[in-house]
């Protein structure tokens, strides 16, 4: 605590705040690489574009969970179709046709 | 039943060996039995900064390939009777370790030790996954810059997965150490935070190692900085980190070299 006040009286040459921005930026990319939380961003958004290709979702109710088992994970999507399925469904088709 | 603890880092020159030394003297002079083992097998500098490099017979190598038992490799600290050092093998390369070889040995040291603290290479290949593959905890060796916190995270990354404990669905203890700190400079904006270092690696801290030429003058003797000056700044921030280790809640202050101050913290400690 004292050390961020004695930065802040400290002036103006201060090169360590560009350090911890700069690795903010590279170890959020390289984790979703590695890791998970940009791959479950991206499920996400893919999968919402495909269903509602066919569909109209409410982007909001689209969910995806990666749970990590001991020998395998699982992947769970849960979709919400709304109950006018069928009239947007004839709705899609009618603007595919036309 | 042995802890298994890996002193770890990522990259290179960050102070894994002067950490696994320091800590292990430490540990062992509050009576805990300590081995610590060399992983770096072609490059080992553990057996010289424990001031061992000439008791060397047999190694890791020997032992994980059936050459020698383990009593004939571990070589007892002169100064400590409860620390002793299986050292790496300095002729051959990391390929001679194998994944059954060290779970084997580990298993024989853990009936024997308290705590059994691995130094591993640096870097992520074999020699570095196999001194992290079956601990119970990690120290995270970490320097104030940004290529050693980049490498932090890295090996952060490894050990939530490619430990035995990951495996089983369990998780490795993790701590960050922070070694070659400068209050001062951190005060004037010119290196990294500890604030900075801890929220980029979400990874709780275990002590904060002040930069202090009395590392490099106990390593230049053989002997861990623990035992070599005990009332330097560094020695006293490895004790308290041992402390840690072993459940102690200590208020986390850096050491500092001058004398006077250090009544004042020591003072502040017992509070």
């Amino acid at each position: 605590m004292n050390l961020k006040l004695l930065r802040l009286f400290g002036g103006r040459d201060t090169s360590a705040p560009v350090a911890r921005e700069r690795l903010q930026i590279l170890l959020a990319h390289e984790r979703g690489l590695l890791g998970q939380p940009d791959l479950l961003a991206t499920l996400r958004e893919e999968i919402l574009a495909v269903v509602s290709r066919h569909v109209t979702l409410d982007p909001e109710k689209v969910i995806v969970r990666l749970e990590r088992g001991k020998t395998v994970s699982t992947l769970e999507v849960d979709i919400e179709v709304p109950n006018d399925f069928e009239k947007s469904k004839a709705a899609s088709q009618r603007r595919m046709a036309g | 039943m042995a802890k298994v603890l890996v002193v770890t880092s990522g990259k290179g020159g960050v102070g894994k060996t002067t950490t696994t030394a320091a800590l292990g003297a430490a540990l062992a002079q509050s009576g805990q039995s300590v081995v610590v083992v060399d992983f770096d097998v072609g490059l080992r500098n553990l057996d010289l900064v424990m001031g061992a490099e000439r008791r060397v017979v047999f190694d890791l190598i020997n032992v994980v390939q059936g050459v020698a038992k383990l009593p004939q490799a571990l070589i007892r600290d002169k100064r400590l009777e409860n620390l002793w050092l299986l050292p790496a093998s300095q002729t051959r390369d990391k390929d001679a370790l194998t994944d059954d070889g060290v779970g084997r040995v580990i298993a024989e040291l853990s009936a024997r030790f308290d705590w059994i603290l691995c130094d591993s290479p640096a870097g992520i290949e074999r020699g570095a996954t196999l001194a992290m593959r079956y601990a119970d905890e990690a120290v995270i060796v970490t320097n104030p810059e940004v290529s050693s916190v980049r490498d932090s995270d890295r090996i952060i990354g490894m050990l939530d997965s490619k430990t035995v404990r990951a495996e089983k669905g369990e998780r490795v203890k993790k701590h960050i150490l922070i070694t070659r700190y400068d209050p001062a400079r951190a005060a004037r904006g010119e290196m990294l935070t500890i604030d900075d270092i801890l929220e980029i690696l979400a990874t709780p801290l275990l002590g904060i190692i002040p930069e202090s030429q009395d590392v490099l003058k106990a390593s230049n003797v053989g002997s861990p900085v623990t035992l070599n000056n005990a009332d330097s700044a560094p020695a006293r921030a490895y004790v308290d980190a041992a402390r840690r280790l072993m459940g102690e809640e200590l208020a986390m202050v850096v050491p500092v070299e001058r004398k006077g101050f250090m009544n004042r913290l020591l003072g502040r400690r017992a509070a």
